[in-house]
């Protein structure tokens, strides 16, 4: 069984058509790359299984989005429930203006967990998967707003995991960090494969070839391309993958 | 015009450019500057003729007061005399000297003592009369206009100190036109301002929070679309239309909620000041909830937290730095609010014990008094004193919400 299906997803935001008959089907434990030109649908895309395209007024999506074999679009699905199982980190580290720690507590607390002990111990072990606890541990009450933008997204991604989900959504999460940070971001997300299932967002093609199992090429709201990233980056089959890859457009 | 033309094509455009930038900013220096100049000249009007009330004898016009010469009273505050003259005090041991009854003595007692013959056709023989009257009196105490002091008096007249600024403000009666001495106690109106004002916004705050989270966060956006005008048109409702809509609606209902004698209490103020408060506090506060960035709401939202964990443990923090402005914002429009209150608060210048009795606020004193009192009087002075002290009020709160507003830019 696959971890996570889209089956014929069309999404329309009022009359634009963003996302055309997407199917795709993902394993568990992988990384799938969703690569391909700014205002390809990519972002929409990922942002479907989280459903946090909800939020946006105008928004009508048919078709069927599954995770562990079930409809995430049914009406017997708490959103709430759901985007707890799916984590998410964004394209600009966005931590709250509180302290790191609770930063990273809060998921836990927002779902109702009370034990002190138990939170600690979370926190400092998403501090630790998210290879920031080193430079975090002696600082955990001080404001997250004053660590570095490669630390803060570092923190998000730890909030992320503090409520452990199956499935991690990263939303271009190295595109505002400098190349010491990224690289740290993506050895982490090699790491966090074991755990996670992980679909990202890039415009970094040399960043889907090193950390992903397998690549989606969007172009325009169609998913042109989708095979295992070698495939994608040697072989490609459609003649417009192969002008993104190399450069041609894009 | 020929001229005009040679010169402008002679001259080269870019020259022609700058003098016309020159006029433009030279304009623009000038009416802002004329703007800052009339501020400051209000304010600087207000305060010159505020202050002068501290110069003002508080006996009216020229009018002395005159004690015998073996009464060992020879000063009287202002408090005193009128307690005096309203016989609340008869006795002149409560006022620090012997105990002999007090025997009071105003133009209008003038018959009972004298015969106009007595006193010549002009008033000529008055002084001289006077004189002897009050020296064969030790218990008098007299007022009348200092034209009529005998040049050799023998009697002596009592010193009253000057309206000092400790009497003016926290002095309890406000009796600007009493005789003989008028009582300028501005703490009943201060008090009462307050009073008003804080009750109008307890009332108004959390409906208007409520509001404004609504239309900001919960609402469609299609009843957003409905609800902001509405309330933004709250706003621009003239105040004596509140003021009218007080009287009609709010008094009456008072009145008989309560059982009073009369509905026109601070109560029914703080009800009418908390609605013009509203859309002060709910467009502020909306604002405020507004700019919470996206990105914070969605990383709460993202990590499972409900649309009211995200409101109450995001937005609210996020946005209080705006919310306590729209606060102070509200009681400052609430402060300054003069024609509504005046016409439902009752208007009576005490000090303020309960919400349901009648009281005064400092706009509605100046705006009720300020065409009966006499140019330059003390009247009339005192209502500046009390328009400096209102100015001080909303200066203080409006350099509060800056500070407040400046955090929120610095964060």
């Amino acid at each position: 069984m696959y971890k996570i299906e889209s089956k014929n997803v069309n999404l329309h935001y009022g009359s634009f058509h963003a996302l055309k008959g997407i199917n795709m089907a993902i394993e568990k434990n992988t990384v799938t790359a969703l690569i391909g030109p700014s205002g390809c649908g990519k972002s929409t895309f990922l942002r479907l299984f989280n459903r946090m395209n909800d939020l946006i007024d105008g928004v009508k999506i048919e078709g069927s989005c599954i995770i562990d074999g079930k409809e995430i679009y049914s009406k017997s699905i708490k959103i709430d429930e759901l985007r707890k199982r799916v984590g998410m980190v964004f394209q600009k580290p966005n931590p709250f203006p509180k302290t790191i720690f609770e930063n990273v507590a809060y998921g836990l607390r927002v779902n109702g967990i009370t034990h002190k002990n138990y939170i600690e111990e979370r926190v400092e072990i998403c501090l630790k998967q998210a290879a920031l606890w080193d430079e975090v541990k002696d600082k955990l009450k001080k404001s997250a707003m004053a660590l570095s933008g490669g630390q803060q997204q570092r923190l998000c991604i730890a909030r992320a995991l503090a409520i452990e989900p199956s499935v991690l959504l990263m939303d271009e999460p190295a595109s505002a960090l400098d190349p010491i940070s990224t690289a740290k971001i993506e050895e982490l997300i090699y790491q966090l494969k074991e755990l996670y299932t992980i679909i990202i967002v890039t415009h970094n093609m040399q960043q889907a070839g090193r950390v992903s199992d397998s690549t989606a090429f969007f172009y325009l709201g169609e998913l042109v391309e989708f095979d295992t990233t070698k495939k994608i980056f040697t072989n490609p089959t459609d003649v417009r993958t192969q002008n993104y890859i190399t450069g041609r457009f894009g | 015009m020929r001229l005009l033309l040679v010169l402008v094509k002679l001259l080269p455009l870019t020259v022609i450019k700058k003098v016309i930038n020159k006029i433009f900013e030279g304009l623009l220096m000038f009416s802002s500057t004329i703007t800052t100049l009339t501020v400051l000249l209000i304010v600087l009007f207000l305060f010159k003729e505020g202050i002068s009330v501290f110069k003002e004898s508080p006996l009216e016009g020229e009018n002395v007061i005159v004690l015998s010469n073996q009464n060992k009273v020879s000063h009287l505050t202002s408090v005193e005399v009128k307690k005096i003259f309203d016989q609340e005090t008869t006795n002149w041991k409560f006022v620090g000297g012997a105990n002999d009854s007090i025997l009071l003595f105003t133009f209008n007692d003038l018959s009972n003592y004298f015969s106009e013959e007595e006193l010549g056709p002009a008033f000529e023989f008055l002084p001289n009369k006077m004189d002897s009257l009050i020296e064969a009196n030790p218990g008098i105490i007299a007022v009348f206009s200092k034209k009529y002091l005998d040049k050799n008096h023998k009697s002596k007249v009592a010193t009253i100190d000057n309206i000092s600024p400790k009497t003016f403000l926290l002095g309890k009666e406000w009796f600007p036109t009493a005789n003989p001495a008028v009582q300028l106690g501005v703490l009943p109106l201060i008090l009462g301002t307050l009073y008003v004002s804080i009750v109008a916004i307890l009332i108004a705050l959390p409906i208007g929070l409520a509001t404004a989270i609504y239309i900001a966060e919960v609402a469609h956006p299609k009843i957003r679309a409905i609800y902001k005008p509405v309330i933004e048109l709250l706003a621009g409702i003239p105040s004596v239309v509140y003021g009218f809509f007080g009287l009609i609606v709010i008094v009456p209902l008072i009145q008989k909620t309560f059982n009073l004698p009369v509905g026109e209490t601070g109560l029914a103020g703080a009800i009418i000041l908390a609605i013009m408060a509203l859309p002060t506090i709910i467009t502020v506060t909306e604002d405020a909830l507004r700019n919470t960035p996206r990105s914070m709401k969605e990383a709460s939202l993202a990590l499972g937290a409900t649309q009211w964990q995200t409101i109450y443990k995001v937005v609210i923090p996020y946005s209080a730095s705006g919310i306590s402005a729209a606060a102070i914002l509200g009681i400052g429009r609430a402060i300054g609010e003069t024609m509504a209150v005046l016409m439902v608060t009752g208007n009576a210048a005490v000090m303020p014990h309960s919400l349901l009795e009648p009281l005064r606020t400092i706009p509605a004193t100046i705006a009720a008094e300020l065409g009966e009192a006499p140019a330059n009087g003390i009247h009339y002075k005192a209502l500046f004193g009390l328009g400096c002290i209102l100015f001080i009020i909303t200066m203080i709160i409006n350099i509060w919400v800056e500070t407040i507003s400046k955090r929120r830019v610095n964060r």
